[in-house]
């Protein structure tokens, strides 16, 4: 029984500091805390992190075994075409869960509970999207190892084998954003489920992640030269491969242009939630 | 209490309004609480409360009306508003997947204090809300009771001089809810301002200083549980005969027990006599009756509920949800 600790005398909370949420070392500290808060949960639930990564790992058996003796990628192994795509896909799948997290948040109320805290804003979604991104991070090493195992070598050493996995990462990011946007739209997990995957699948599969896209009728080609995924994915073949990168640029931008349109709008939808 | 502006309330709200399209959820609500003291908002399902509550508290924003918290108000200035009050809502916010022990520590640091700080503070508050043991337990296993303690706590680690509780006691068993009333207590003569929701009269009366009735999004009584249940008519002693005869003699026997002249009907033969206190006058009435050989069928003090406040003072009764609260202090047969 510490009532000394209850202190309420109102001098001792004006001298209290005042609109915290511009204080880097404040927010730092808030984004840490929720990133850690979201991980938490990949402890508790070790299931989830076994079933988000059961999935990617079925992706690669079934192209490599599967489909793969039907798809012909001229000059280079099937497999080595493959994973780095997988890693695309993976990645953008699992940023799709961002959605579900947030979505979760704000059913059981937590998201109630951070907005009437003095933390900053950003830290809710930062925390979310971070959190995520580490899950890929993870995923993606599992994604090479498993690659490695079934005859996956990258060609071009293993500096610009982490690059390119630098840049999925950072794409991952990116497309957390989108996610946690849909996420805060939806408001339920169901639907954020749902919709979380709607816009991912026609992206992830009219693209160069799994088939070059020459194989497709010119309408669709056109789209799946220019659309993000496959733009992305290029580049990260290219570096794994040692073709020549030529698409970096381009990658960078689109990954640039998600991020200066999704941050803003997901942090505006979320100060308007009620 | 009309002296009272914004600056010296601990809370003040002033013909607050919120609609949800053609809704009227609040409809120009006036009140404060002083510093230090326990305002009671009461008031049966949909009246309002929760609305109020997260408008208050920066959830949401009213289309009508301020709010000013610790004097700041919460539209212009949420963010150093947030630091002044602490909230547990309607349903506990608890994180699943964390211990007890974590979810206090994050709502530490969120609340800007330091790692060593916040981990002190939440062994501190589990221990003192009789979660110690439990404090390691991923809160999933956590039963009703223990998420509400929990919640509650997590709502004072930021030692904020303010608390918000949104009927902090709906769906717990009796027990609990008494064990939960005196951790409010304790933090009340901390010298907390609190601001309570709750759809029970009785719970109200045990808490609150002051107390002001809603009912669709308006005030419709407001003042201490005393003066509220002298307007309503306070506890009643109430008999039921088995023959008019038997109702018309214990009438005439019983006609100095009680505050003020009963009222029988002569259809439910029952008898009810308003009483200030109560078991005397229980006693009383027994020893007369048996000396009378007078035996009525059922015998017991009924306090008033939620529902007499709503008769008496809207002509309807509270929505169907709300149970009538018949307090039994004796029976004979
Ligand atoms: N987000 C919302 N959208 C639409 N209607 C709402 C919303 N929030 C509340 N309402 C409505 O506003 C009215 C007041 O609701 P409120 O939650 O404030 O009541 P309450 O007094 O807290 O009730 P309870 O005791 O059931 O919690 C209700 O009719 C409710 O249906
Ligand atoms: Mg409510």
């Amino acid at each position: 029984m510490r009532h000394e600790a209850i202190d309420t005398t109102l001098a001792g909370h004006q001298e209290r500091p005042y609109s915290p949420s511009w204080r880097i070392d404040w927010l730092v500290s808030d984004i840490l805390v929720m990133t850690k808060r979201n991980l938490l949960r990949y402890v508790r639930l070790p299931q989830l992190l076994v079933f988000s990564t059961i999935q990617p790992v079925m992706f690669v058996l079934l192209f490599a075994f599967v489909f793969g003796g039907a798809i012909s990628t001229p000059g280079v192994d099937y497999i080595n075409f493959l994973i780095p795509g997988i890693l695309i896909q993976s990645v953008v799948f699992g940023s799709s869960m961002t959605s579900v997290g947030l979505a979760e948040d704000l059913n059981k109320g937590m998201i109630d509970r951070f907005r009437s805290l003095p933390m900053a804003r950003v830290a809710v979604i930062a925390g979310r999207t971070l959190a995520d991104t580490t899950r890929n991070t993870f995923v993606i090493f599992l994604m090479i190892g498993v690659g490695m195992l079934i005859g996956f070598r990258y060609q071009d050493g293993i500096l610009k084998a982490l690059a390119a996995v630098a840049l999925v990462v950072l794409f991952g990011f990116a497309l957390s954003w989108i996610s946690a946007l849909i996420g805060l739209v939806t408001r339920t997990p169901e639907t954020a489920n749902v919709a979380g995957f709607i816009w991912v699948f026609p992206l992830v599969f009219a693209s160069s992640v799994f088939v070059p896209v020459e194989t497709m009728p010119s309408w669709l080609q056109t789209f799946a030269e220019v659309q993000p995924i496959s733009v992305t994915a290029d580049t990260v073949r290219s570096l794994m491969l040692g073709w020549p990168v030529e698409n970096l640029w381009y990658m960078l931008a689109w990954m640039a242009g998600i991020l200066v349109v999704f941050v803003p709008l997901s942090i505006w939808k979320y100060r308007r939630l009620t | 209490m009309n002296s009272i502006n914004e600056h010296d309330a601990a809370i003040h709200v002033e013909d607050l309004r919120k609609q949800f399209g053609d809704l009227v959820a609040l409809d120009g609500v006036t009140t404060s609480a002083p510093r230090g003291k326990v305002l009671g908002l009461l008031g049966p399902n949909g009246a309002g409360k929760t609305t109020l509550v997260r408008i208050v508290t920066t959830l949401l924003q009213p289309d009508g009306g301020a709010a000013f918290i610790n004097g700041i108000d919460v539209v212009r200035d949420p963010q150093r508003a947030r630091l002044s009050f602490g909230l547990a809502g309607q349903y506990p916010a608890v994180d699943e997947n964390l211990t007890g022990f974590e979810n206090l520590e994050m709502v530490g640091r969120l609340y800007r204090l330091g790692r060593k700080e916040s981990r002190d503070r939440a062994q501190e508050l589990l221990e003192r809300f009789d979660l110690g043991d439990a404090g390691n337990r991923v809160t999933k296993t956590y039963s009703g009771g223990m998420r509400r303690r929990l919640d509650l706590a997590a709502s004072i680690v930021g030692n904020a001089p303010i608390l918000l509780l949104d009927e902090p006691t709906t769906g717990l068993d009796p027990r609990t809810r008494i064990a939960l009333w005196e951790h409010i207590r304790e933090l009340v003569s901390g010298g907390v301002t609190l601001l309570l929701t709750t759809q029970y009269l009785e719970e109200a009366d045990e808490l609150a200083d002051r107390i002001v009735v809603i009912d669709h999004g308006r005030i419709i009584a407001e003042g201490t549980s005393g003066e509220l249940k002298a307007q309503i008519g306070g506890d009643v002693l109430q008999m039921q005969f088995r023959t008019g005869d038997d109702l018309r003699t214990a009438t005439q026997l019983l006609a100095g027990v009680g505050a003020s002249e009963a009222k029988f009907d002569e259809d439910s033969l029952s008898l009810s006599i308003p009483t200030a206190d109560g078991v005397d006058d229980l006693l009383a009435t027994v020893r007369l009756l048996d000396s009378a050989g007078l035996k009525p069928d059922d015998i017991h003090i009924r306090r008033p509920s939620l529902d007499d406040v709503f008769l008496t003072l809207t002509g309807q009764p509270a929505d169907a949800s709300t149970e009538q609260e018949l307090v039994e202090h004796g029976t004979v047969n």
